[in-house]
């Protein structure tokens, strides 16, 4: 309630002013996968240290909008984006930004685990070596153990660091991709769906996580639960057929939403 | 619905017992056993043939891995190899083996006589007959390496000839002897009784390995040296342009490459080169390499060359499978961290698919290493006695091939290249098992699961 009333204010004084300052904004957003169009123009902001959580029926769009935060979706030979996306102003999608640069920016963590088949250590360090955010051991070892203890992990994991993260469980390989994408210093995390493999409690682990995470980071998650999105996320954002039917804080989202196909899907009579 | 099921034949199984057996299903069973009885029956007769196979070329064979020697003390006459007494090289390269023989037939009848040995019906020239005609040449090495040794009485383990180590592999006998030019059974006599004296023996036969190949006349002397050798030659030729060749072509056809027209053309021919005939590719290496580039004939250079050709598309489809068995996951774990394309790919793709690219490197060598039709066609079937160079310059001297080696020696009359040519392809068939070996422990050691 407290949101609505800043909101209220903030519109009065300055009309495209949002509560939280915007860190990304994605503009008129289209995607094309071939001749199948996938977004039909998403205007969305993306608040600064806060939980933004997307959700929708499968194949809404919410996952190719995550993709386009951070140019995932460059690495489909037919997929084309319109429209513009920016990171502090700045377009993403202009030709003269290096996708690697952006990417160091905008991490992401994938619905499922995918840790590579190296030493947890490794798995940690790999993202500072190849930007050279590290140089000597120590600081290597540092970087490691501060993003593993970010990600709630190092307690867990201290002493095997050089055993492969493969043999980890699913939810702690899931926090060990979190530690992966911390550990380059992003500013925003995109999360595909990061707890559907994952069994109740690991679940639980990874939502306090991301809780925590708001601290430092911009956060954008896809879900499917309505509990998940209802618990960790400050704004939600429901996608349907391709459209952004409606965003705003996440208790009015799921008390009071104004589109009926929001009430819909999150009372589950959707379909 | 009711008065249907009751009429259908489908509802034949129902409220029968389950120990009783339907119509359909005895059939179903009938139809399985046969099925099994063929697969079967197919599988054995597969290996009966290997078996066949195997066993001939190892009964044809492996005798050639023995060869029969004579002890002989041969005194190194000066009066006849250096009158002079100046042991001048130049002189004594002069000399041709048929100075030599004498030394021999000395040695031989010193011998008989030492031992008290007696035959009759010996011919003048039959006691020296049991010696190689090798014998004299290797004579001759000897002295011209180490002049001072001549005035000296030194021992030498001289081959047999061929009929006589024939004899003791059971390809002569006195009645084969009998019609036999080439061998007279008092030399087999006289061999027996050398034996009995123990100054003639069958042991393990090195030279195998490490001789050159002989004329058609001493095939006891012929050996595989070069041709392994020039087989040595090709694989690490065909192995250091094929590898970097095809990784890096597979690397671009499967993760840089826009999918359009261009690209399907180049994949579809890729598949079909691996099919194409050898023997095309000899020609072309023929027409390429010797007639318009000019290299040499014979030469591993371009054996090596013709191979990796050949070679080139198992690499290239074994690579890419490889390629593709990466999961995307790990791409895509690489490219959200950050990291630029070539770095996802070099930093974890390709070292996961490391095993199944060597594990389709080694069979492509494989293959290589047994392929004989282009290097006929190339040259390399000549007969080559002197030992290529050391690389890189020995590339470009004549060699022989191992499997051409096969083919040249099934070709001589004597029987003695039979059991040649089997010992041939069983060190062949060894090398092939040792890389096949190499891949299935590559593939074991190195496969991952993520």
């Amino acid at each position: 309630m407290n949101m609505l009333t800043d909101a209220a204010v903030e519109e009065t004084l300055q009309p495209l002013y949002k509560p939280a300052a915007s860190k990304m904004t994605g503009k008129d957003v289209t995607v094309h996968y071939g001749e199948k169009q996938a977004l039909f123009g998403v205007n969305l902001e993306v608040p600064e240290k806060q939980v933004m959580a997307l959700i929708g029926p499968s194949g809404c769009g919410k996952s190719t909008f995550l993709r386009c935060l951070n140019r995932m979706n460059d690495t489909i030979d037919i997929c084309r984006v319109g429209g513009s996306i920016l990171l502090d102003g700045e377009d993403i999608y202009d030709p003269r930004i290096d996708v690697v640069e952006l990417r160091a920016r905008v991490g992401m963590v994938f619905q499922k685990p995918n840790p590579f088949p190296k030493s947890i250590y490794e798995n940690v360090a790999y993202g500072p070596r190849i930007h050279g955010l590290a140089w000597k051991k120590s600081e290597f070892d540092e970087v490691v153990e501060t993003s593993l203890q970010k990600a709630g992990l190092f307690n867990e994991v201290k002493d095997r660091l050089h055993e492969p993260g493969t043999g980890l469980s699913g939810g702690q390989q899931q926090r060990l991709c979190i530690a992966r994408a911390i550990a380059v210093s992003p500013e925003v995390i995109l999360m595909d769906e990061p707890c559907s493999a994952l069994d109740p409690i690991a679940t639980a682990k990874v939502e306090e996580l991301i809780d925590e995470l708001r601290q430092n980071y911009t956060i954008v998650i896809v879900t499917h639960s309505m509990q998940q999105a209802a618990r960790v996320s400050q704004r939600t954002a429901m996608f349907h057929l391709g459209n952004l039917v409606e965003e705003g804080p996440t208790e009015k989202m799921f008390t009071n939403p104004d589109d009926k196909r929001t009430q819909d899907y999150i009372t589950g009579r959707f379909g | 619905m009711t008065d249907l099921t009751a009429s259908s034949a489908l509802a034949g199984a129902q409220g029968r017992s389950l120990f009783e057996r339907g119509e359909r299903t005895r059939r179903r069973h009938a139809a399985e056993k046969r099925f099994r009885m063929i697969g079967l029956a197919a599988v054995v007769f597969g290996i009966l043939a290997l078996f066949g196979l195997l066993g001939s070329i190892l009964t044809n064979g492996v005798s050639s891995f023995r060869q029969t020697y004579v002890a002989l003390d041969i005194h190194l006459d000066p009066a006849k190899l250096d009158k002079a007494g100046t042991r001048d090289p130049e002189a004594l390269r002069k000399l041709t083996t048929f100075t030599y023989q004498p030394l021999i037939k000395a040695a031989v009848d010193r011998l008989i006589s030492e031992k008290g040995i007696s035959i009759e019906g010996l011919g003048g020239k039959d006691a020296e007959g049991i010696i190689s005609k090798e014998a004299p040449a290797e004579l001759r090495r000897f002295v011209l390496a180490d002049p001072s040794k001549i005035g000296e009485t030194v021992r030498f383990e001289l081959l047999a000839d061929g009929r006589i180590d024939g004899y003791y592999k059971g390809r002569v006998t006195m009645e084969t002897a009998k019609l036999d030019r080439n061998v007279t059974p008092e030399q087999l006599m006289l061999a027996d009784a050398l034996k009995a004296e123990g100054a003639l023996t069958t042991r393990f036969n090195w030279s195998f390995f490490t001789a050159p190949d002989a004329s058609d006349t001493r095939p006891e002397a012929a050996g595989l040296g070069v041709a392994i050798l020039g087989s040595a030659y090709m694989m690490l030729i065909v192995l250091c342009l094929s590898l970097p060749i095809g990784v890096a072509a597979s690397i671009y056809l499967e993760e840089f490459a826009p999918r359009n027209r261009l690209t399907d053309i180049i994949e579809v021919n890729i598949a079909n080169l691996a099919a194409v005939p050898s023997i095309v590719f000899g020609i072309l290496g023929l027409a390429v390499f010797i007639n318009y580039a000019g290299l040499p004939q014979s030469a591993p250079i371009v054996g090596g060359l013709v191979l990796t050709l050949m070679t080139l598309p198992t690499i290239i489809i074994a690579t890419r499978a490889a390629l593709k068995a990466v999961p995307p996951s790990i791409r895509e774990a690489a490219l959200g961290v950050g990291a630029s394309k070539m770095q996802s790919i070099f930093h974890h793709v390709l070292p996961l698919a490391a095993p199944g690219i060597l594990t389709g490197t080694i069979i492509g060598l494989a293959q290589a290493l047994g392929e004989t039709a282009p290097l006929l066609l190339i040259g390399m079937v000549a007969f080559v006695r002197e030992f290529p160079a050391a690389p890189p310059g020995g590339f470009f001297d004549p060699a022989s091939a191992l499997p051409v080696q096969v083919y040249n020696w099934t070709q001589r009359g004597d029987p003695a290249f039979i059991e040649r040519a089997s010992g041939a392809i069983i060190v062949l068939l060894v090398f092939l098992i040792i890389m096949n070996l190499g891949a299935i422990f590559l593939r074991r050691r190195f496969e991952r699961r993520w």
